[in-house]
């Protein structure tokens, strides 16, 4: 650390480590996920919103059936998308543990793994999509059950927040790709583990909002 | 210093273009100080057509069953005017001066991210010229400001007006969330020694403060305008009640994020306004630990009041007496801070440049519009006034009188350490009473015709309602007021050619950036001061008076140097500053192209060749933030802290 308490003298801050003792890089993306946290809020509790309405009508009617997601959405495939994303957070924490201790190549075994797990779970995500849709899920104000057209904003929720998160999931894999390319190029940089660390923190942050709407849709 | 600016620029090959005006080296700027400086002059742009806009509105409004403008013009000037003033404006302008000074203030070379920096301002322009674009390309917005569903649905709005207002100001709250996000790191991170948080100047403090209000109180405002967009391209209803959405709920998220929004726009210039105050008072701030928390205070009490916009609803007493009675609380710190400046005041040897004329207008206009405010808490006054020209008053007192005069202190104040001359003084009192006249002329007869029940947004009226002298005293007090505008501009103009030079330190003022010579050099501090008090200028200026007061100076005298000979100067060329870089620019420019294709994605307009267009647009556009992204990564190589250590 010598190197940096020159940096340190010369331009009278620590370039590493701020006066509050933290990465920068690491204190804005944590004010970001704060941000992002709204973000999500604010999607989820449109759902919840018109979802419990949805649910007040059709109970009223009787067929409160229509609106059960384990029989509606197929609880099946994304169960098994949710597992994927949990395991793609466990293979991060294995990236980012290879990057500490520099073993380059499990680094990047666990990284790609990282990589195509999350890119197996937009894969899938793109498939339940166009399966719902054929189904008679669409991103329209009614959706068809059993030949059945309900009037409800079910599918636009639905839609628009898991394709959010999807977006989200796409951007980090984007970012995951990009980090694994800068360091295969500039091997044994001094600014890798930080870069690992950073689209880590974001994959987990991603993956909990994942748990979250899992559970709010369907599993409750 | 001249030398070391000239070493200093030989240091970086990208900034030896020859041309008359060097644009390389503003548009490919990562210099927070530049890009301060081009958030401050599109700003003042964007005042100037937001005030051409409501002028014509008040040609329009001069006389009864005038036929100036078309109703549907009107709609779009209202929009404009209000979207105009909020986003591109008031907002950028506190960005802006924000950006110039806040690490200057703290002590810092630059921001935390300074590319970054740079991609707020290029993306914040490219939304603002998108929306301006709306006027050429068939219709501006028209649905108001705050967008009210159903109003903005497509059946209701059908010009691409709405969907340019949602994504340029998508484009613009990008930008503002990475400005936000930058700013919390810069004051939390980048401080100088000694400059502990609660040494930091009140306008840092208020930065801070807003900036974690922007990245709380945007994403809501994002999620409401891609539900709205989503309801125009692709129907999907949300707001939409004939198909089983809920308008009110876009109300929520609207002020949700709506009413953090109008802290937004006054916080950072109460901040200005606390630091001018000392300086022309010579004394202390009052009360500077009240001044503060009474800002993070209004922070957090501005997230639970949204709802005082909506008593017109109909919520129930329960919700109406909540949101009033949380209201009428952020009177309190408000009313802490108002009567700390005038302590401040007090009792001091008081000198009225203009920058202390326009703090104190500041505060006096803005008790006018803090009192109509608490009038308006009240859901029972609230709903007979909600949508008047009572409502309208009231804004122009809070953001023409409170930010605005504001903005004015501040550039009169900061204005010589920008641009290394001083604002003629004298021009500068003849406009400031002009447009203090004028202000109250054009403002102070709405809460007349406001409460004798004239509504808002209406394009015309009937003569003989008892509103036509009034409101043609009001067009009177507007052009006043532009001619006031004018001044100030001739001012800028006239002052940047033969105003008086300004010295390092022309106000004798206490904080960090005016040790520095007026404009400061590239890297700012040669030396990174050392600070011991909440005033480490007035400490090394007035030793026998720093630690005078029982605010926590210590004794030791901050290390604040201003004064450097030519070889101190000379070892300037070894501080590394941040490379140029145009892959912001070219960022910013491949998500506006995006933006401006997905408007016409799902248009009926010339039908096939225009989505064919549209995609392209977005495609040319994914190119562009690839390619950007691509150079960002190997332009942050240049200057990495962690690779860069080997001077």
């Amino acid at each position: 650390m010598s190197a940096t308490s020159h940096a340190h003298d010369e331009a009278g801050q620590a370039p590493l480590v701020g006066s509050l003792g933290v990465d920068s890089r690491k204190l804005g993306l944590w004010a970001f996920i704060g941000s992002e946290t709204l973000f999500f809020t604010a999607l989820i509790t449109t759902h919840l919103i018109f979802y419990a309405r949805t649910k007040a009508d059709l109970a009223a009617k009787g067929m409160l059936e229509h609106m059960d997601p384990k029989l509606y959405l197929g609880i099946d495939l994304t169960t098994i998308l949710a597992a994927i994303l949990l395991a793609s957070s466990l293979t991060m924490v294995l990236a980012l543990a290879a990057t500490k201790s520099k073993e380059w190549p499990k680094f990047r075994f666990w990284l790609l793994a990282t990589i195509v797990l999350g890119s197996a779970f937009v894969l899938g995500q793109v498939y339940e999509f166009t399966h719902l849709y054929h189904e008679g899920l669409k991103l329209a104000p009614q959706y068809v059950y059993e030949g059945e057209t309900v009037k409800s904003l079910f599918g636009v929720t639905f839609f628009v927040m898991t394709g959010f998160h999807g977006l989200h999931v796409t951007l980090g894999v984007v970012w995951l790709i990009a980090v694994y390319f800068k360091v295969r190029r500039f091997a044994a940089s001094p600014e890798n583990p930080m870069d690992v660390e950073l689209v880590g923190l974001y994959w987990h942050f991603v993956d909990l909002v994942w748990v979250a709407i899992f559970t709010l849709v369907y599993l409750i | 210093m001249a030398i070391a600016e000239q070493k200093l620029t030989s240091v970086s090959p990208a900034t030896a273009s020859s041309g008359s005006f060097p644009w390389r080296t503003w548009l490919a700027t990562v210099d927070h100080k530049k890009i301060g400086i081009i958030y401050i002059v599109s700003a003042f742009v964007f005042f100037l057509l937001g005030g051409i806009e409501a002028m014509l509105m008040r040609v329009q409004l001069g006389t009864p069953n005038n036929t100036f403008l078309s109703a549907d013009v009107y709609n779009q000037l209202f929009t404009m005017h209000a979207t105009t003033m909020i986003f591109l404006m008031v907002m950028p302008m506190n960005v802006g001066i924000g950006n110039y000074v806040v690490p200057l203030m703290i002590g810092a070379r630059d921001m935390a991210f300074p590319r970054l920096n740079a991609l707020s301002i290029w993306l914040f322009l490219g939304g603002g010229l998108l929306l301006y674009l709306s006027f050429l390309t068939g219709g501006a917005p028209n649905g108001g400001w705050f967008a009210y569903a159903p109003l903005t649905q497509v059946q209701y709005s059908p010009t691409a007006g709405m969907d340019y207002w949602i994504l340029g100001l998508g484009l613009t709250g990008i930008a503002s969330i990475a400005g936000a996000l930058n700013f919390i790191v810069t004051v939390l991170n980048m401080r100088a020694p000694g400059m502990s948080i609660n040494r930091m100047p009140l306008f840092v403090w208020m930065n801070l403060v807003v900036s974690f209000i922007i990245i709380f109180a945007f994403p809501t405002f994002t999620v409401g305008s891609i539900q709205l967009l989503f309801d125009r391209q692709f129907g999907a209803a949300f707001f939409n009640p004939a198909q089983g959405g809920d308008a009110v709920l876009w109300q929520h998220l609207f002020w949700f994020f709506g009413h953090p929004e109008v802290y937004i726009l006054i916080l950072p210039v109460m901040g200005m306004i606390s630091e001018i105050l000392p300086v022309f008072s010579r004394k202390p701030i009052f009360g500077y630990s009240f001044v503060a928390f009474s800002g993070v205070g209004i922070g957090f009490l501005g997230f639970i009041v949204w709802a005082h916009h909506m008593f017109g609803v109909g919520m129930g007493p329960m919700a109406n007496a909540f949101f009033a009675a949380a209201s009428m609380v952020i009177a309190i710190p408000t009313g802490v801070k108002i009567f700390n400046w005038i302590a401040t005041m007090w009792a001091g040897d008081v000198r009225l440049t203009t920058a202390m004329l326009y703090a104190i207008g500041f505060i006096s206009m803005f008790i006018i519009g803090g009192i109509s405010g608490i009038t308006l808490a009240s859901p029972p006054i609230d709903l007979q006034q909600t949508d008047t020209y009572y409502v309208v008053a009231h804004l122009h007192y809070v953001l023409f009188g409170g930010s605005i005069l504001g903005l004015f202190a501040g550039a009169f104040y900061w204005f010589p350490k920008m641009t290394g001359r001083l604002l003629n003084e004298r021009i500068g009192k003849i406009q400031f009473w002009l447009m203090m006249i004028s202000f109250n002329i054009t403002f102070f007869p709405m809460h007349i015709v406001g409460t004798e029940g004239m509504p808002r947004r209406i394009y015309t009226y009937e003569a003989g309602m008892g509103w036509d002298m009034w409101n043609l005293i009001e067009t009177i007090g507007t052009f006043l007021l532009a001619f006031s505008v004018l001044i100030f501009i001739y001012n800028v103009l006239s002052s940047l050619r033969n105003g008086e030079v300004a010295s390092n330190d022309p106000w004798d003022a206490a904080t960090l950036e005016w040790t520095m010579p007026s404009p400061p050099p590239s890297y700012n501090f040669l030396h990174i001061p050392v600070v011991n008090s909440r005033r480490p200028l007035w400490d090394a200026k007035y030793p026998h008076a720093a630690g005078d007061d029982h605010h926590g100076p210590s004794s030791a005298p901050s290390q604040v140097r201003y004064e450097y000979t030519d070889e101190e100067t000379e070892g300037a060329k070894d501080i590394h500053m941040p490379s140029l870089t145009f892959s912001p620019m070219i960022f910013s420019g491949g998500l506006t192209v995006a933006s401006l294709g997905f408007i016409y994605i799902n248009k009926d307009i010339l039908g096939l060749p225009t989505r064919v267009a549209a995609l392209g647009f977005i495609l040319i556009g994914i190119v562009m933030v690839s390619i950007a992204i691509r150079g960002w990564i190997l332009d942050s190589r240049k200057d990495s802290p962690y690779l860069s250590q080997h001077h």
